[in-house]
């Protein structure tokens, strides 16, 4: 009578399977997470309205195709851009504009030096950023980089005055909660300085 | 006393049967985290500028990649603009937008997204002339894709 025994199998090749496997997904792994600074093109119209700014309300920045920069017919570095915005925005030397019903009122809320040469309101302030083709495209980004950064403080600022959060850590929470009071937090935050940029056609 | 000297020396050798395990553990961390290359460069991997005010990029399924940067070829000057596999002109992007957004349902066309991967040494007019297309099809939301770091002297 042959008995027939149950052999096991033998596992010992199963590291080796696993192995080459792990080799093959270590060779076409990409641990890149796509990161960058988000802008919001301007919708293009058939009609351009006709908007009257005052000059004060505009921070020139130009830059060439050295990448030099002038701030207000001043050269600068790219490092101080951050805080040449920040006092521009956040100057609040006049008023806002009478939007939907609400009256024009000096900004509460602004830590400027109040300038009347400088901005009136946050709302107001607009950031004009001029650049030449052959601009490099790092120095384009860090200038982009620097404005956002300076937004970012102003409203981290306020943030922290108002509701005792950054603003990081506000924007952090409702992407972990969708609470919709602090998203309307986060729109009164953004609506007190609104990113206003404007690029003009670049220089030839 | 015999008894004493018949005991061996040496260390007992090292149980391998939880190898398998742990090789098992290190595949399926990088089968969950992995993420197939999809496209192939054609021009030169655009070194990416670094920028410390980033924003990560959600919905990946959202998003379709324009790489900006030199010809591979050296003696080829100027920067080239490279969507999917091929090499195109600026104004070849809208048909390219197009494309993409035929690939997406309806109402997912507003949340889509344009990433910029553009070479720190490429120039503005180019990433314009991306831009006006961009504005003209309406695809309004870009972003530049950067390397996060503080380091910002680096860019220029």
């Amino acid at each position: 009578m042959a008995r027939r025994e149950n052999s096991e199998i033998n596992a010992g090749s199963m590291a080796d399977i696993a192995f080459l496997l792990l080799i093959f997904f270590l060779v076409t792994t990409t641990m890149d997470v796509d990161s960058g600074i988000s802008r919001k093109l301007p919708e293009k119209t058939d009609e351009t309205p006709q908007v009257i700014i005052k000059e004060k309300n505009v921070l020139d920045i130009v830059v060439n195709r050295k990448n030099q920069l002038l701030i207000e017919n001043e050269f600068v570095q790219v490092t101080d851009i951050k805080r040449l915005a920040m006092n521009f925005v956040d100057n609040g030397g006049g008023e806002s504009t009478a939007i939907d019903g609400k009256p024009a009122a000096p900004c509460d809320y602004c830590n400027g030096a109040k300038d009347p040469a400088s901005s009136d309101h946050p709302t107001k302030a607009i950031i004009s950023l001029q650049s030449d083709r052959g601009t490099s495209y790092g120095m384009y980004v860090s200038i982009q980089n620097e404005i956002e950064g300076a937004y970012n403080e102003l409203r981290n600022k306020l943030a922290l005055k108002k509701y005792k959060r950054s603003y990081k850590d506000l924007l952090d929470d409702y992407k972990n909660s969708g609470l919709e009071s602090l998203k309307v937090k986060i729109d009164f935050l953004k609506d007190s300085y609104p990113q206003i940029i404007s690029e003009p056609e670049p220089i030839k | 006393m015999s008894k004493f000297k018949k005991k061996k020396k040496g260390l007992p050798a090292i149980s391998t049967a939880s190898l398998p395990d742990i090789v098992f553990m290190l595949l399926f961390f990088f089968m969950v985290t992995t993420t197939m290359r999809e496209t192939d460069m054609v021009i030169l991997k655009p070194v990416l500028p670094t920028a410390s005010e980033v924003k990560k990029l959600e919905m990946k399924s959202l998003v379709s990649t324009i790489y900006v940067g030199k010809s591979k070829d050296s003696r080829i000057s100027g920067d080239k603009i490279q969507v999917n596999d091929k090499i195109i002109d600026a104004k070849d992007v809208p048909s390219f937008i197009f494309a993409e957004r035929a690939l997406r349902s309806e109402d997912e066309v507003k949340y889509m997204t344009t990433s910029i991967k553009a070479d720190k040494g490429a120039s503005v007019g180019t990433i314009l002339d991306i831009k006006e297309q961009l504005r003209d099809i309406n695809a309004l939301k870009i972003s530049f894709s950067t390397t996060k770091g503080s380091n910002i002297k680096a860019n220029y």
